[in-house]
């Protein structure tokens, strides 16, 4: 899948929510203040998954399992291709 | 603005209302509750205002309507409605007269009842005894016991000598005492009469009621028969101790005490017949009483409130009219005249009121007009310290950084369902549980903070997704992207090891062999797949086990954590940089919004000597850490590359980035580069690596860059201290030598007088502030605003630190509840399933664990955990985001509203 689809997904997804969804709002008393939601629950949001994505991207240490865990492992998701 | 994110403008207003239309001004403006009234009399002590003598009517109404109210309750009637039914209309006068005599009436009526209801009783009483007394004699002399008593007492005469020769007739008197007091009674009687005196005693079957405590006691009736009057009045003070009563006139013949039986049974009959009639109108008017109770109560209240605000008005000088100060916002002005101009027309008062704008030095109160959703959150603000007049308001941003910091640390997909299903429930049900008035403190803390509940439920679900934790356990929906590398031969081969030495063989597996330079120069060689028998379990090489073209997990923690032994090493790395990047983020956005202010109150000096040297403070260091955190995490990885033109051999020279920081500013010397040159030596080709390859530069001119930002944050420090100090002393000096180019001589040469004039006219010299920002720093000397510049930077300074340092605070809860959240699962469930070998014994194990385990999650995990979330969020926001722009020094605009007061009566009725 590579890392460029997960992404521009989530990203796109809440820049959408972010830079349109201020637009959507009807006006009125609270406008003010519903806008401000809406963008900062997208930054918000979209900071947490982009920190935690980056730091799956290049991890530095692998995870230690027991032996028949692994055999699991293999079986349920597949051994690596070589 | 008119909004939430500042607070709103206020105007000193002065109101001068003739005498006879103030009451129903006020009450109109109590209606409104945009007006909140100064105080014109503050040295008058509470008992010499002016409307005392009112205050004091509504008093005693009060004191009345609570002394039905007791009443009511004593008999077991409910008040039904509520105080404060929306309706807030002031009864007029002669209204409000027959209210008075009404409730004068009704106390008197019921103390009246009160009083004959206890007389009838205690006759009742009387006369219950007085027909006990009449048929126990009956029965004491039909057997018998009068020839006894004179058989026995003439043995005593005889034993005792004879001493009375003559036969004196034998008296006798009947009395009613309780009955566990008889035994005592006896054998008093028996000493006192010395052994003459012959009693007997028999119970009264039904229980009698006490007139004085309404209890039901057991009583008997008593005769005792004696000879010779001396020991009459014996008998009557034993009596007497005893506190029995003695009925003298009781009549001797059997005929004469079966007519009296019937006239007392007559006069029960009736009796009773009156109290009952009694309780029923007492019943019928204190059942009107109850109805009306509320409706009378809110009235009594809302003229004593109108009084209460009146008092705090002052006559002007003929004494006809009268003069209020007051505070209005500046958006609801209009409001005020409209309601101003209702009130008269309702008085019928000739002469309008009159709303004068006035200026003043005093601080405004600060007003934040805030609907059902953001009040909770404005209140969460107001509790640290109300904001200063018109300066930025956090409330607004804390909606949403509020329930995000806390789902950061609550972060679990199925405690976040639980508080979103409770949230959702007190939301949708609002209506019908205000309507309830359920007057329980902590259910009203839980429902008033309703929509934040429901959005930390929401963040939360969120942030269990991105730990992917639910109940610690973890989802696999778009593939793991760590796979088994081993042959299954291998893997076979260990299994069945293991088997053999009947415990988990632990073997180490290392990926890439590496070689490095050690002290004693012995280059150091491992090969992959040695088994060894050491405390390791099987460690998948990320280079090998990795699926790199896959890219990482898309949403969220690989699920392959949840399964391994070292999952807390890798989420405490990842937590603890999503705090310390967060925090930074939010303390960034805390300076910016003091920005908001310096711009708004048009100050440049605090712009320049303030904001940008915090900005570039925080910058340099802080966000420069960021930085390097996301370098890291893109471009350093397990396999050989070239990174930033240098030679990257593996993990062991992954930059350490903590002590970096420290040796970036220690200003330490740091070599280029990890490897020492490009030869390669061993079997495998492996380059050497430098000791201590972690602490090099890697990206060139590093030091340099380093160096310099250090520089600068350095040199902001003094900026920040002596900036505004030194720009207050230019100003004094600027300030000085414009007066003084103003001072003219005027020599008058026929008087020889002389007068130095100031500013070119007669004027005195003022206080007046001529400096171009800074508008609020008067009458400050230079010392003042030296000391305080020095707080504020030494505060931000080592706040930065603290405070980036604090923000730690969201890994460290949020391992503490993926911790509890497993041990519930492994201590408590999964011993269930253990259990179940056999499907019924198993089937009640799991049943009864599962309540446990429900119970001890919606205790500890959701409740107490989100407790202490709740906490830590809030002083997060409290101390580490609004130190950077709040000033939180105002008071509150208290509106003098019948809402309110009702309200506050409510509390009171429910405490």
């Amino acid at each position: 899948m590579g890392i460029v689809i997960p992404m521009a997904v989530v990203t796109g997804f809440w820049a959408l929510v972010g830079i349109l969804g201020p637009f959507v709002v009807r006006r009125g008393p609270n406008q003010g203040i519903i806008r401000t939601m809406i963008v900062m629950t997208a930054v918000c949001c979209w900071a947490f998954w982009i920190l935690v994505y980056l730091h799956q991207l290049n991890p530095l240490i692998g995870p230690q399992i027991p032996v028949k865990t692994i055999r699991w492992l293999g079986e349920k998701w597949g051994n690596t291709n070589n | 603005m008119g909004s939430l994110y500042r607070s709103e403008e206020m105007r000193f207003c002065q109101l001068i209302v003739e005498k006879d239309a103030a009451f129903s001004v006020v009450a109109e403006l109590g209606k409104q509750a945009c007006v909140q009234f100064k105080d014109l009399n503050p040295d008058v002590n509470s008992f010499q205002r002016i409307f005392v003598r009112d205050i004091r009517r509504f008093d005693e109404m009060e004191r009345k309507l609570r002394f039905l109210e007791s009443q009511i309750q004593k008999d077991g009637m409910q008040i039904g409605g509520r105080v404060d039914d929306g309706d807030y209309e002031a009864m007029p006068t002669a209204e409000l007269n027959q209210l008075e005599t009404t409730l004068n009436d009704l106390e008197r009526d019921v103390k009246n009842m009160n009083e004959s209801d206890a007389l009838l009783k205690k006759n009742f009483a009387d006369l219950k005894e007085w027909d006990a007394v009449l048929n126990k004699t009956d029965e004491f002399f039909a057997g018998g016991v009068d020839s006894e008593a004179q058989e026995e007492l003439e043995e005593q005469e005889e034993l005792g000598g004879g001493r009375q020769a003559e036969k004196a007739p034998i008296q006798y008197v009947v009395g009613v005492i309780r009955r566990e007091r008889i035994p005592a009674f006896e054998r008093v009687l028996w000493r006192a009469c010395h052994h003459t005196a012959y009693v007997r005693a028999s119970d009264i079957e039904e229980q009698l009621e006490d007139p004085e405590t309404g209890d039901k006691v057991n009583k008997s009736v008593f005769i005792v028969f004696y000879k010779g009057d001396r020991l009459r009045s014996i008998i009557n003070k034993v009596a007497d101790g005893f506190k029995a009563k003695l009925f003298a006139n009781c009549p001797r013949t059997s005929k004469e005490r079966q007519s009296s039986v019937h006239e007392v049974r007559a006069r029960i009959a009736d009796l009773q017949t009156v109290i009952g009639q009694t309780r029923e109108h007492r019943f019928r008017v204190l059942q009107a009483a109850a109805n009306n109770h509320m409706a009378w109560l809110k009235q009594v209240n809302l003229q004593k409130s109108v009084y209460h605000t009146l008092n705090l008005f002052n006559f002007d000088g003929i004494g006809r009219f009268f003069v209020g100060e007051c505070w209005i916002p500046l958006r609801d002005i209009d409001n005020v005249r409209e309601a101003l101009e209702r009130a008269t027309e309702a008085s019928g008062s000739a002469v309008r009121p009159v709303l004068n704008v006035l200026e003043t030095s005093d601080e405004p109160p600060t007003y934040n007009k805030t609907n059902k959703f953001t009040a909770v959150f404005q209140s969460i603000v107001d509790s640290y310290g109300v904001a200063s007049y018109l300066e930025v308001n956090p409330a607004p941003y804390t909606i949403i950084t509020f329930p995000f910091l806390f789902s950061c640390m609550f972060g679990d997909l199925g405690h976040g369902i639980l508080m979103l299903l409770a949230g959702i429930y007190l939301v949708v049900r609002e209506k019908n549980l205000i309507a309830r008035n359920i007057k329980d403190e902590i259910f009203g803390m839980f429902f008033g903070g309703r929509y934040i509940i429901l959005l930390m439920g929401l963040f939360s679900i969120h942030a269990g997704f991105i730990y992917n934790d639910m109940f610690a356990k973890a989802f696999n929906i778009f593939g793991s992207r760590w796979h088994n590398p081993y042959p299954n031969a291998n893997v076979s081969h260990w299994i069945h090891e293991e088997e053999v030495a009947k415990r988990d063989i632990l073997f180490e597996v290392t990926g890439q062999p590496h070689q490095f330079f050690s002290r004693s120069n012995k280059p150091r060689f491992t090969n992959q797949y040695s088994i060894a028998l050491s405390d390791w379990r099987g460690h998948l090489d990320p280079g090998v086990a990795y699926d790199t073209a896959a890219g990482p997990y898309p949403f969220g923690v690989d699920p392959v954590w949840n399964v391994a032994e070292n999952r807390l090493n890798f989420l405490n790395s990842m937590k603890m940089k999503l705090s310390v990047i967060l925090g930074i983020g939010q303390m960034t956005f805390g300076v910016i919004l003091s920005l908001q202010n310096h711009r708004f109150f048009k100050s440049k000096i605090d712009i320049f000597t303030v904001f940008i040297p915090q900005m570039l403070f925080l910058g340099c260091i802080f966000m420069y850490l960021c930085l390097q955190i996301i370098l890291k995490w893109i471009f350093f990885w397990v396999k050989e590359e070239v990174i930033f033109g240098q030679l990257y051999p593996g993990s062991h020279c992954a930059p350490s980035l903590l002590i970096g920081l420290i040796n970036m500013f220690m200003l330490k010397p740091r070599e280029a580069g990890f490897v020492m040159n490009e030869t390669r030596v061993g079997p495998n080709n492996l380059l050497i690596e430098k000791e201590g390859c972690y602490l090099t530069q890697w990206y060139p001119g590093q030091s340099i860059i380093e160096m310099i930002l250090v520089l600068i944050a350095v040199i902001c420090v003094p900026i920040m201290l002596f900036g505004k100090p030194i720009a207050f002393i230019l100003e004094q000096k600027k300030h000085k030598k414009a007066h003084a180019e103003n001072i003219t001589v005027h020599a008058n040469v026929l008087t020889e007088e002389t007068e130095i004039i100031a500013n070119g006219n007669g004027k005195a010299e003022g206080g007046h502030s001529s400096g171009g920002g800074g508008g609020a720093h008067h009458g400050e000397n230079f010392g003042d605003v030296m000391v305080h510049q020095a707080i504020h930077t030494i505060e931000y300074v080592l706040g930065c630190v603290s405070h980036t340092a604090s923000y730690l605070r969201l890994w460290a809860l949020s391992l503490a509840h993926a911790q509890l959240s497993e041990v519930l699962w492994h201590m408590v469930l999964s011993n269930s399933f253990n259990a179940s070998h056999n499907l019924a014994i198993g089937g009640i194990a799991i049943y009864i664990v599962f309540f446990i385990f429900a119970v001890l999650t919606f205790s500890i995990l959701v409740l107490m955990e989100g407790l202490s979330a709740f906490l830590h969020a809030l002083r997060l926001h409290w101390v580490e985001f609004q130190s950077k722009f709040y000033l939180g020094l105002g008071y509150p605009f208290v509106p003098f509203s019948f809402k309110e007061q009702l309200s506050k009566v409510e509390l009171q009725a429910a405490a």
